[in-house]
């Protein structure tokens, strides 16, 4: 579970996304490692999501770089489809497939693009719901299950692909409270095994537990960048206390 | 007596000369014509529902979402007997052409415009997210339309569909003016040789009836298999 600072997944430099005259990010540039936790926190409308989710390229950015594993997936020329592969997702809103079962649910993407036979994804299906505490929900559909199982189904989808990072849109903000537990608890776990993750939350508590680094995203720029510690402990951006102030 | 008078009709408007095949070659053309344009309005339909959703979500295809505009700008803003009357004598008004031909191709070109509105709605109704989830799993935008948009978007249109082949049934009653003998003109033929209106019309009209009771049955079938996923 240790960080290494040699081997570094993703490279974003010089990060812009505008829609149409509204700068969202304005020039993020940072480096993930395998083995990090990185956290990202702000304000709501800060540009956190929408730096997430230009990781895989689900939002197109309008500047600057992505180094995926060496790769600048930006460049139209490259093959999207197959970095996606390595960049699991998991979504506020769960977006399970309703239409196909758990376990169909997980194993759709290993079986349809052809990265292993209906067998193995089978058996990976068995052990990730194992994993993710939910043996006896494999014939279920999603619709029957309550949001904190939604989620944790989410995860296993993604971690069906065997991903090199996975990144987490507001994990827990459309669960109840009483499920909030068992996603985080799932997600420090995945964090403790060696995954690199990169979170967007508004858990300060899981960000100061589990994060190996926090950033601070405010007017699409990164504030501050520090590990647990010093950020919660010894903030030094106005901004950045003012919003810990209100926060915790 | 009476009785005598209903065996009477009945005998000549359906037995004599056989006159009870002119409904069921009628009838033949009829079901050929609507299974003909049916499979082409289902194609073209979907072809232009993916290009103006894939339009209109991303940006893409804007030469071909500008003439599927017009395809069905012009499909839908004039009436279905005028396309036949041109398909028949203007398009193909110098070529000798199977007349089954010329029906399908002009019921499926009419239909395809209503499916591709009822199957665009059907995307542009599933959550963003699903496509989204798709992609994120390195899926490609094929495989995420046909495994994980497709079957839910058909799911909730299936109704309107049913209900876009019973009016393209109904619909190809109008051949007879492109001088084809679909059912409706096998009963005015009828009509037109015992001068009894009431008998073949009714006969037809039933026979329309039945079909269409048909049809919904089997979406009933349809729409409680897909359904097995809800919450009963």
């Amino acid at each position: 579970m240790s960080v290494n600072k040699d081997k570094v997944l993703i490279e974003v430099q010089g990060l812009q996304k505008a829609f149409g005259s509204n700068q969202v990010l304005d020039g993020i540039t940072t480096d993930i490692c395998q083995g990090e936790v990185v956290v990202v926190v702000g304000p709501s409308g800060s540009g956190k999501s929408t730096f997430l989710r230009s990781l895989n390229l689900l939002e197109v950015p309008t500047g600057g770089k992505i180094l995926f594993e060496g790769t600048d997936i930006t460049d139209p020329k490259v093959d999207i489809n197959r970095h996606r592969q390595k960049i699991g997702m998991v979504f506020q809103r769960f977006n399970l497939f309703p239409h196909k079962t758990v376990k169909e649910n997980i194993m759709l993407a290993p079986v349809t693009l052809k990265l292993m036979t209906k067998e193995e994804a089978s058996a990976k299906a068995d052990e990730l719901l194992e994993r993710v505490g939910l043996p006896d929900k494999a014939d279920t559909y999603p619709e029957m299950l309550s949001g904190g199982q939604m989620q944790r189904i989410a995860i296993a989808r993604a971690l069906a692909m065997n991903p090199d990072v996975m990144l987490f849109d507001e994990p827990t903000s459309a669960l109840d409270p009483e499920m909030v537990g068992e996603v985080l608890e799932l997600m420090k776990e995945l964090a403790q095994s060696g995954m690199t993750m990169v979170v967007v939350t508004h858990e300060m508590g899981f960000a100061r537990e589990v994060g190996t680094r926090v950033l601070f995203i405010d007017d699409g720029k990164i504030q501050e960048e520090n590990t647990p510690e010093e950020f919660f402990g010894n903030p030094k951006n106005p901004r950045l206390k003012d919003f810990l102030s209100k926060v915790l | 007596m009476i009785l005598a008078d209903i065996t009477q009709d009945l005998y000549l408007n359906f037995i004599k000369e056989d006159r009870y095949l002119w409904l069921l070659d009628g009838l033949k053309t009829t079901l050929l014509i609507t299974f003909f344009a049916a499979i082409l309005g289902i194609i073209l339909g979907f072809i232009v529902a993916i290009i103006r959703s894939t339009h209109d979500k991303s940006g893409h295809f804007k030469i071909l979402n500008a003439v599927c505009r017009v395809y069905l700008t012009v499909i839908r803003g004039t009436p279905t007997m005028i396309q036949l009357l041109i398909m028949n004598f203007v398009i193909f008004g110098s070529v000798s052409l199977d007349k089954v031909i010329v029906g399908s191709l002009a019921f499926g070109i009419n239909s395809g415009a209503y499916v591709a509105e009822i199957v665009r709605s059907g995307i542009m109704s599933i959550d963003p997210g699903q496509t989204e989830a798709g992609r994120s799993l390195g899926l490609n935008f094929t495989q995420t339309m046909k495994l994980i948009i497709m079957p839910q978007a058909f799911k909730n249109v299936l109704p309107a569909l049913v209900n876009e082949f019973i009016v393209l049934l109904k619909e190809t009653s109008i051949i007879g003016y492109i001088g084809m003998m679909d059912l409706t003109k096998g009963a005015m033929l009828i009509q037109s040789r015992t001068y009894n209106a009431f008998l073949p019309l009714i006969a037809a009209a039933l026979i329309y009836l039945a079909l269409v009771m048909f049809l919904t049955f089997l979406m009933n079938k349809i729409e409680r298999r897909l359904r097995t996923n809800e919450r009963k």
